[in-house]
């Protein structure tokens, strides 16, 4: 089973033993059907030629052999039986020839034999070389019999022979039957050789196909596994990496291809890359542009604001507004600036070990000033292993969550519970304000998206404050989500790798029911909706 | 009257550093040239120097080496990129402090006092491994031989070497030093520790004086 399964993996894997191993079962069974069709067709043309020839002469000799038999016997004279057989025999033995084309016996009919009758046979052929079978027929038929059979020798040699037989009719005495038996040997010997040709050829025609079929998987597949070792290259970024053309055939083709493919990819990269390049340089002019005379104005606004107690009511107030827009347009210029600075790919982390509740209690101690003003706890619950973490990103992440839940949460506590597993650890925050409308927990992370669009303006947010750190979150491999329901407050979770930017699928936090009671609720909610039955039995 | 040189060549942004500055008592200087700023330099002899990083002719990064080349005296950057790289280029090139365009006024001004604070000091010397420190004379020696250092690689010297029992961080030294009260870049105390080693140690690579506590920050040695 073992070994089983080992060949099953290697079938499954190896392209050139599977076509292998289909042309050594298919060739072998071509070869061995071929094989027999050829080497039947040929003995059995070889047989019947000698067939015939051999029942052709047999039947002349077995004419001459009556002839013979009749003249002697109708001689002058008390006819010698011995004589009448002898040369009858002598007739036939000279008729074979020296090169003993066939061997006779003459034999008497088994009604007469018992009488002492000579019987003869040339070249010490024994009589067990005919069959009873055949012998009985004889007796019975005028006409010619041939059959195969074994010839026996009395010096104990044996070869494959075909016998034909005929009655002779002796005047005086009775019937004697007349045996021809045609060696076969040399038939027999020609048949062995085709057939040990046929066996040979067939198996160097095996072995041959297989050593080709070999050779050309070999030259097809390893052009192939280098194109895949190329591209696997080209994976993993070696833009440079270019496989070998050689010849213009197919293969050619493919390596022609999968070159201008990469070329291709590459001149895309490379203009993405220079696409990038300009964005950031944008980014980057933009900034020291822009910066340079909000700077200026940003100091004469101070300027004015510092000595508006000089001013009239309504030139003081223009002051004022003055100073305070300008704070929020540079807060808004930040963002918008750290926004295209994530969509040119040009955040990078720095990275250090931290405790994130330390960053926690950092963050809503910066808040502090904010969080007396709104009359809001800070509840912070559980702890986690240091990570590896951009502290400067992660509290403005922080920063940013819990100034929402103080902003939304309606002066009611906000909790901030922390979780870790193996893999994550988690910040959830938790305010218990009015909460998500239906359908708006997929909104918050859009850019100048405002749950409520006439409250905005009094408090000044950005709208680009959640989508940033989203960014921020994403760029540690982590990710933030959301869970708000009408009257049960809202959630954020934001979730990090413990080990920076390993890909990470699930949270150590769960996130919306928080404590058992709604989890209970919820629960009996959705059976309610599954079997209205339930809903009329409790009540 | 301190006289403050302010290299910039956004000519509104510079008359109003100009406005900020006397407002606060300062003398303001200008140059609006990376390649004149040197010449000025040398001429008025500032008591601090406001650089703006990007300039016309040389920039910022030079300018700030060749005056760190022959004087200690302060050097503010001012800078429009948050970009790291180009901060850490500045310090390294040896300015002590930075601020980031759109700064407001009063974030100047505590960034050019805490540069320009005297501090009151008695006639002290201190010893510190096989260095003398005169507190008055803001002065090193070694083996009787003076070791140039800017006023804030001595004020950092100065502050380890007092406490050498303690480790201070990073956040303490920028606090104590560069006189920040908001937390601030932690850089600008990596930066400054590697050039004043640079100075003092006799093998930086491998510091006796300014030593690393791992995972805290800074403590004088042995």
């Amino acid at each position: 089973m073992k070994y089983f399964n080992k060949f099953k993996q290697a079938w499954n894997k190896s392209l050139s033993l599977r076509i292998i191993a289909t042309t050594f079962i298919v060739s072998t069974i071509l070869v061995t059907v071929i094989g027999l069709i050829l080497i039947n067709r040929v003995s059995s043309g070889i047989l019947t030629s000698k067939e015939s020839s051999s029942i052709t002469e047999a039947s002349s000799a077995i004419n001459e052999a009556q002839k013979v038999v009749t003249a002697t016997d109708t001689g002058a004279g008390a006819p010698n039986i011995s004589t009448v057989v002898d040369t009858a025999v002598t007739a036939l033995a000279v008729r074979a020839g020296q090169s003993g084309l066939y061997d006779v016996l003459f034999l008497a009919s088994t009604d007469i034999s018992k009488q002492g009758l000579p019987e003869r046979g040339t070249n010490l052929v024994a009589e067990n070389s005919v069959s009873e079978d055949l012998k009985s027929r004889v007796e019975k038929t005028e006409k010619l019999l041939w059959a195969y059979t074994e010839i026996y020798y009395l010096d104990g040699r044996k070869i494959p022979g075909l016998v034909v037989a005929a009655p002779i009719k002796i005047n005086n005495v009775g019937n004697y039957s007349l045996f021809l038996l045609f060696p076969l040997d040399k038939e027999e010997e020609t048949i062995g050789i085709i057939r040990s040709a046929v066996l040979a050829t067939g198996i160097l025609l095996i072995f041959g196909l297989i050593i080709l079929v070999w050779y050309l998987t070999r030259s097809v597949l390893s052009p192939v596994r280098k194109t895949a070792e190329a591209a696997e290259r080209l994976r993993m970024g070696l833009l440079n990496e270019r496989v070998p053309v050689s010849g213009e055939d197919d293969l050619a083709k493919l390596a022609g291809s999968f070159n201008s493919m990469a070329s291709s990819i590459q001149q895309q990269i490379g203009q993405l890359e220079q696409m990038s390049r300009m964005q950031k340089r944008f980014v980057s002019d933009v900034s020291h542009e822009l910066r340079t005379p909000l700077t200026t104005v940003r100091m004469a606004a101070d300027v004015l604001y510092e000595s508006r107690d000089q001013y009239t009511g309504e030139t003081a107030r223009a002051a004022e507004l003055l100073s305070t827009q300008i704070e929020r347009f540079e807060i808004l210029l930040s963002q918008l600036l750290e926004i295209s600075r994530f969509d040119a790919g040009a955040a990078d982390l720095s990275l250090n070990m931290v405790n994130i509740k330390d960053v926690i209690e950092k963050t809503a101690d910066s808040l502090s000033n904010l969080l007396a003003k709104q009359e809001t706890p800070v509840v912070i619950t559980g702890s986690a292993p240091e990570i590896e973490l951009d502290q400067r990103r992660i509290e403005r992440v922080l920063r940013n969550l819990i100034s929402n839940a103080s902003e939304y949460g309606e002066g009611k506590p906000i909790e901030v519970e922390i979780g870790s597993d193996e893999e994550t650890i988690a910040v959830v925050v938790k305010d218990k304000g009015p909460g998500l409308k239906p359908g708006e927990s997929s909104l918050v992370f859009n850019r100048f998206w405002r749950a409520d669009p006439a409250r905005a303006r009094t408090t000044g947010g950005t709208g680009l404050g959640l989508a940033i750190a989203l960014e921020d979150a994403r760029l540690h491999s982590g990710w933030i989500d959301v869970w708000g329901s009408p009257g049960k407050g809202t959630m954020f979770r934001l979730t990090l790798p413990r080990i920076a930017h390993k890909a990470i699928s699930s949270s150590s936090l769960p996130l919306g029911i928080g404590s058992e009671e709604k989890y209970e609720l919820d629960m009996s909610a959705l059976q309610e909706m599954l079997d209205p039955d339930t809903k009329i039995a409790k009540q | 009257m301190a006289r403050v040189l302010v290299v910039d060549d956004d000519q509104a942004l510079s008359e109003m550093l100009g406005i900020v500055l006397r407002a606060e008592g300062y003398d303001a200087l200008f140059c609006d040239d990376g390649s004149k700023a040197q010449g000025i330099f040398k001429e008025t002899k500032p008591d601090l120097v406001l650089l703006d990083l990007m300039l016309p002719g040389i920039d910022g990064i030079e300018v700030c080496k060749r005056i760190r080349s022959e004087s200690g005296v302060p050097i503010v950057m001012l800078t429009a990129r948050g970009d790291t790289l180009d901060i850490v280029k500045g310090l390294e090139s040896g300015a002590d402090d930075y601020i980031v365009k759109p700064f407001k006024p009063k974030e100047l001004v505590a960034r050019i006092k805490a540069r320009l604070r005297k501090e009151d000091v008695k006639a002290e010397t201190l010893a510190l491994a096989d260095l003398t420190i005169d507190v008055i004379g803001h002065s090193v020696k070694r083996d009787g031989k003076e070791i140039s250092l800017t006023p804030l690689e001595f004020d950092l010297l100065l502050a380890l070497a007092r406490k050498p029992w303690q480790v201070y961080t990073r956040e303490q030294l920028l606090t104590d030093v560069w006189h920040y009260r908001n937390p601030a870049d932690t850089r600008l105390v990596n930066v400054h520790v590697q050039r004043l080693r640079s100075k003092v140690e006799h093998d930086p690579e491998n510091p006796q004086i300014v030593m690393t506590v791992r995972g805290v920050g800074y403590k004088a040695g042995p």
